[in-house]
């Protein structure tokens, strides 16, 4: 395992630098954003005089619309978007954008932001806070105002925040430094690393949370799980150890560098850079390029809708399992034009024409609006609206 | 030189005399829950009406019951025992059920209004202020100045729902008329960012937390620059007028220079339609300050605007329309305040009627003919008629008649009588007895010069020496000549008011601890905190040195050995290093620290301003351990 760290290292350092650099070749250049949002419709069309095909059913089809700089988002690095109703928060590189009414607002340093690169965000869904982790410490929004948490300043256990949820009184957070949760009525820090947890590595990419248990992502040592009763952790690691090779897919998670987790309906989806995981406590089923829809093994966020639904942002699209089939949504590979690919259970792969794709297939975070679905990438804000 | 001689020996008689009553003025009469001696005094806080005008409801905080008054003959009907030290009550829309937030218990107390009976107490967050029901009865909100918050309960069970973030000290409500709008003053100011050099010379800012009440969500923050301490909020009944009473600290020049141009501003800041964007307006007058407005009420036909001005004890008549015309009539400041023009008032301010000591909480009758006002510190409600402007009548509360030291010593904490031109008293700074988490310039030092920041009285009983530089060895020195001579620029104490205030001082009760409950067992956090506390060898196996343990410097129940020590935070601008230990008395409520209020948080103590470990060995602790000790510090 300790060899391929640095070469991931260099995957997560680099992955925005290389997708910058994918998209100014111009081999994206057709779908880079443009100064409004592009407004486009017909969002589907019978490829051909071919009937649609049946595992289409059911798949959501979108119109995307794309925001960038040009239309006022406050960079195009988009690390983590946020639903909160009306209201639309994306985490950037250069600030967090707001959108609201059509209009984007831009908090930065100078109101109190942690720091202007902006990583992660949640909503505390009772309050209507938002929490957004920086790459310089933890933010609090909160009717306007931005109260900002450090390492120097509380008991926050690293300033790189890449990871935060809020459930019930506690914000957990995951940093570079190990993960901890503040509780907001004592105003107690706690932090959770190799000192108190079965945690090999402290670098904590992204962390989900429900009553009754937490699931940490652990870039390099696997999934931490908390139970909030007992408060015992327990951790679930790749059965094939330090070996590169799948030898044993379904008997536990994929990979050991675990980058994103989504806790929902009780099943557990696990997103890392080499295949992605769902468990249901008992049994783990894994998803790889070579046997699923996934377009990519690397993969840098998850969102289960349930149990048997999830989504998967890819460094080569966005991707939709729907339990059977899988919908994949991006940007051409070779030649930038808007695709999307339908797979079904049998492993056939349909093209399927469509005129829009979000902004960039280095896809970092996503968030739903009702069936519309809004999508951080390397290369602008994508806004997926549902269609018919 | 005779004069001076003569002053000088006075005040040492002074001292000797307060330190030789002490003993005899601690014997209590009976002890309250809050551990004061002063149990049989009434002191009411707050006053309401019920919606038909027949009764008054009064809240007693030191006697901690409600006294249901006959608001015609004003004879007792009932008196309601209620939780620990009282700080808010309102009435349900309906008037049927009356709530009271019990600030030293952390709970809220239901009482029937038609039996008037308590029927239920509902624990809530820590040091609830006040409380408010929204109109549809599905809601309760509840202030909680410690934990800056507002509590939502369900307003049947009154189970928590959630919490709001609030700003710093969030202490009084107030629903807009038309029940949308629930607005939240602090009694502190919000701690501000940390900027390089600039640490400890930020004036202070609050805000108004604006709170959708059907969402029970904050939708604005409403800020208000330049004040510490905001508290009562009242609305006009078409809702177009809003008004919150606030203190507005001028800390970056010399307190001792309350002769050129004071050290507070108090004032109003007024919003709403009619207003337009918020502004503050002042309501003192040239040579006459209206010091510590608390209780602001709007005559129904908002003609007139009446506020409860603490230590002044008076309340101010504002004329509405005038003010509105000053208001409209005169260029805006870029700052939206008019709070240095000492000239504005005159526009405006149309009565000052004395009442007793310390108003406080005040209510209209809906005809507003009759204004009750509480005065705290006297038991007893002035009754004053609007028209007339002059108080007709004065309820005297049942309690004891005889001024006891200690009493007499707490209406001196909170007069402004003894300074220049009324300006302030010791509660200006001390809110409720407490700190203001202001840092200021006290000395008439040049400007800049040795900044310092406010400290919590609690507990001061035993910790001499006294000032940050140690520089008073006792408490009569402490409150007579240096606060006389520096601060007040005017009357002196006499022998006897100056001893019954140490007195009062020293007798403050300290307020329970929300981190470690009484008799409870320390979290292991906080054991784990205690251990780092008292250690004597390092992480890597080194005695450290006696001076250099927490738990040497911080020793004794209080937290200070009383010793003065060098401890690597002098600033360019300090006059001297050297600085007695502070207590760790409350230490969790007392943001910001150090002895110029440079650190924000305790943890800043550490992280940031101990780069060479002399103030104590900490640069050897994991973030985990430095969590732990801030952890147990909470339980000082």
């Amino acid at each position: 395992m300790n060899k391929l760290i640095p070469i991931a290292v260099l995957f997560a350092a680099g992955a925005l630098a290389s997708a910058a650099a994918q998209s100014s070749s111009g081999v994206l250049k057709t779908h880079a954003a443009s100064a409004a949002p592009q407004m486009l419709v017909g969002a589907h069309k019978s490829h051909g005089a071919e009937a649609p095909p049946a595992a289409l059913e059911g798949l959501p089809r979108f119109r995307f619309e794309n925001f960038t700089t040009a239309n006022g988002l406050p960079d195009n690095h988009v690390y983590a978007v946020l639903v909160d109703g009306d209201r639309i928060w994306a985490g950037t590189e250069n600030g967090l954008g707001l959108y609201e009414n059509g209009k984007w607002k831009t908090y930065t340093t100078s109101d109190g932001l942690a720091h202007r690169a902006v990583l992660s965000l949640a909503l505390d869904k009772r309050t209507g806070d938002v929490w957004a982790g920086t790459m310089g410490g933890l933010s609090r929004v909160s009717g306007g105002r931005i109260d900002s948490y450090t390492q120097l300043n509380s008991g926050l256990s690293n300033d790189v925040v890449y990871g935060v949820t809020v459930e019930g009184e506690n914000v957990w957070v995951a940093t570079a430094a190990g993960g901890c949760r503040l509780d907001l009525h004592s105003g107690q820090w706690t932090l959770y690393n190799e000192r108190n947890t079965p945690m090999n590595e402290i670098w904590v990419y992204a962390v989900s949370a429900s009553p009754a248990k937490v699931y940490y992502a652990v870039w390099g040592s696997g999934i931490l799980e908390y139970d909030q009763k007992t408060g015992r952790w327990d951790k679930y690691d790749d059965p094939d150890g330090e070996n590169e090779m799948v030898l044993f897919k379904d008997q536990g998670l994929i990979h050991e560098i675990v980058t994103s987790v989504s806790f929902v309906d009780n099943i557990l989806w696990a997103a890392t850079y080499f295949g992605g995981s769902r468990y249901d406590g008992r049994y783990w089923h894994n998803f790889l390029t070579k046997d699923s829809g996934l377009p990519s093994n690397f993969i840098n966020t998850i969102k289960g809708l349930d149990a048997n639904r999830a989504w998967f942002g890819t460094d080569k699209g966005l991707a939709y399992y729907d339990g059977v089939n899988w919908a994949v949504y991006r940007p051409s590979l070779t030649t930038g034009k808007a695709e999307m690919t339908v797979r079904d259970a049998k492993g056939n792969v349909t093209p399927v024409v469509v005129a829009t794709a979000p902004a960039h297939n280095y896809v970092l975070g996503i968030d739903f609006k009702g069936d519309d679905i809004w999508v951080a990438t390397a290369k602008g804000l994508s806004h997926g609206i549902r269609q018919p | 030189m005779r004069v001076g001689l003569a002053a000088g020996l006075a005040m040492l008689a002074a001292a000797f005399f307060a330190i030789a009553i002490w003993p005899a003025m601690q014997r209590p009469a009976r002890a309250a829950s809050n551990g004061s001696d002063e149990a049989d005094y009434a002191s009411p806080l707050e006053v309401l009406l019920s919606p038909d005008g027949a009764r008054l409801y009064v809240l007693c905080q030191q006697s901690e019951e409600i006294r249901v008054l006959d608001a015609a003959s004003y004879a007792v009907i009932k008196t309601i025992a209620v939780g620990r030290v009282p700080r808010g009550f309102s009435l349900s829309p309906s008037g049927d059920r009356l709530f009271v937030t019990n600030s030293w218990d952390d709970t809220l107390s239901v009482i029937d209004t038609g039996t008037l009976a308590v029927v239920a107490t509902w624990p809530v967050g820590a040091e609830p202020s006040s409380v408010v029901e929204d109109r549809g009865g599905k809601r309760l909100f509840v202030a909680n100045r410690i934990s800056s918050d507002v509590a939502v309960l369900d307003a049947q069970t009154g189970a928590e729902e959630k919490r709001l973030l609030g700003g710093r000290g969030t202490s009084y409500l107030a629903l807009s008329p038309d029940g949308s709008r629930l607005y939240a003053s602090h009694v502190y100011p919000n701690i501000s960012p940390r900027r390089a050099g600039m640490e400890n010379r930020t004036a202070p800012e609050s805000e108004l937390t604006v709170i959708d009440a059907a969402r029970a969500v904050v939708a604005d923050r409403m800020k208000l620059d330049g004040v510490a301490g905001a508290f009562h909020i009242a609305f006009s009944a078409d809702g177009r007028l809003g008004v919150v009473a606030e203190y507005h600290p001028k800390n970056l020049i010399p307190l001792a220079h309350l002769e050129h141009g004071g050290a507070f501003a108090y004032t109003l800041t007024v919003f709403g339609a009619e207003v337009g964007g918020a502004v503050e307006v002042p309501l003192d007058e040239l040579e006459r300050y209206a010091s510590q407005p608390f209780g602001v009420a709007i005559a129904p036909d908002k003609s007139r605007l009446y506020v409860t001005i603490g230590g002044s004890e008076c309340v101010v008549v504002v004329d509405v329309p005038r003010l509105m015309r000053f208001i409209h009539a005169h260029p805006r400041p870029a700052t939206g305040s008019f709070a240095q023009e000492l000239s504005a008032s005159g526009n405006y301010v149309v009565a000052r009627i004395p009442v007793g000591h310390n108003p406080r909480g005040l209510a209209l009758t809906a005809d507003g003919r009759k204004l009750f006002v509480a005065n705290r510190l006297e038991d007893t409600i002035s009754v004053i008629d609007t028209r007339a402007n002059r108080v007709a009548s004065t309820i005297a509360l049942t309690g004891p008649k005889a001024i006891s030291p200690v009493r007499h010593g707490e209406q001196t904490f909170y007069t402004a009588r003894y300074s220049f031109q009324g300006q302030i008293s010791c509660s200006s700074c001390h809110i409720d007895s407490t700190f203001d988490g202001v840092t200021w310039d006290l000395e008439p030092d040049g400007f800049g010069r040795d900044i310092v920041d406010n400290k919590m009285l609690e507990g001061v009983k035993d910790t001499e020496p006294y000032k940050w530089n140690g520089g008073n060895p006792n408490l009569p020195t402490e409150c007579g000549p240096r606060t006389e001579k520096y601060f007040w620029r005017a009357e002196q104490y006499d022998n006897r008011t100056l001893a019954d205030l140490t007195v009062y001082i020293r007798n403050m009760p300290t307020r329970p601890n929300r981190w470690r409950a009484a008799g409870s067992e320390m979290t292991p956090a906080q054991e784990r905190g205690r251990a780092l506390f008292v250690r004597a060898v390092d992480k890597f196996g080194k005695p450290i040195p006696e001076a250099n343990r927490c738990s040497y410097c911080h020793s004794g129940p209080k937290g200070t050995n009383q010793k003065l020590f060098e401890v690597g935070t002098r600033k360019a601008t300090d006059n001297s290093g050297l600085l007695k230990s502070a207590p760790l008395t409350e230490i969790a409520l007392t943001a910001p620290y150090l002895h110029d209020g440079s650190a924000r948080t305790l943890e800043e103590i550490w992280t940031v301003y101990n780069p060479e470990d002399k103030h104590g060995r900490t640069s050897d602790l994991t973030k985990d351990e430095l969590n732990d000790l801030i952890e147990y510090l909470r339980t000082r």
